[in-house]
């Protein structure tokens, strides 16, 4: 059984989905509501997956995307604020530093075909599931 | 901290008692840096996908307020999988103090983060006091 065979089922099967909302909101508690920077949602369809990042503040160029096999690697700096000597935060809340971030998908990847967009300090991700992966009729012979 | 709900790492703003949202959307605390330079205090809040034409700063008597609008298509045909933030508009307010020269208030917005720079108010600036040898 595929792992996007389960998500079909998940359609019909309320209880798995909600099984799996209690599992978030669990593993929320145990972090303390907190997930590693930068935090992802995944769209998924048969053929395709989408990804997107909020990753605001960050330059393009600071930003690496990657793509092997099933899987997508966000790298990335966001810098802080070089401070003088003078000068002194009363609140830190923004997240900074490397960050390293690795999303497996249900299917391999077609890499060719992978696009991207980045506006507004959001990042789009759209990866195509590959071509050869794709599941193909065969054609019975009498 | 109790009072507001954490959804995927952001804080949910609460709707304060005065004023009620005109959006059905859910508002969320912006994560914010506040740092204190010799001249100004800078503010820098986390709104992603927020630009300078749906973001609005206001300042009212001393309590200043930024807001951001987002919208977001979910992408067609495709189902959420994993779901690790929530995508809402933003809100947050801050009280400042009588030193601000709030005429001079500078606000811009780059890559989804909103920057504010509040220039002192020039009687709080600090200063040195020239000491004269008496004769």
């Amino acid at each position: 059984m595929l792992w996007s065979d389960i998500e079909k089922l998940n359609t019909f099967f309320e209880p798995w989905r909600e099984l799996d909302r209690m599992r978030r909101e669990l593993s929320r508690l145990t972090n303390n509501g907190r997930v590693d920077f930068p935090p992802v949602n995944v769209w998924t369809s048969p053929d395709n997956a989408v990804v997107t990042t909020e990753v605001p503040g960050i330059e393009l160029k600071d930003l690496n995307i990657s793509v092997s096999g099933n899987t997508l690697t966000l790298r990335g700096l966001r810098a802080g604020e070089g401070l003088q000597p003078d000068e002194v935060y009363h609140r830190k809340e923004r997240w900074q530093g490397d960050f390293a971030k690795t999303i497996e998908l249900p299917f391999i990847i077609e890499s060719d075909k992978v696009e991207a967009r980045y506006a507004k300090g959001v990042l789009y991700v759209s990866l195509p599931r590959a071509e050869a992966e794709k599941p193909r009729k065969i054609e019975v012979m009498t | 901290m109790q009072d507001m709900a954490v959804e995927g790492g952001k804080r949910e703003a609460q709707a304060s008692e005065k004023a009620e949202r005109t959006r059905q959307r859910k508002a969320y605390l912006p994560d914010v840096d506040i740092i204190e330079r010799k001249d100004d205090i800078v503010i820098m809040a986390d709104m992603p996908g927020v630009d300078e034409t749906s973001v609005s700063v206001t300042l009212e008597k001393n309590v200043l307020s930024i807001n951001g609008k987002v919208d977001f298509d979910p992408p067609k045909e495709h189902r959420l999988a994993a779901h690790e933030y929530g995508v809402g508009d933003y809100e947050r307010s801050f009280t400042l103090s009588s030193e601000i020269d709030r005429d001079r208030i500078q606000a811009s917005v780059k890559n989804g983060m909103l920057r504010l720079v509040l220039p002192k108010a020039a009687a709080a600036r600090p200063r040195t006091i020239q000491v004269i040898a008496e004769a």
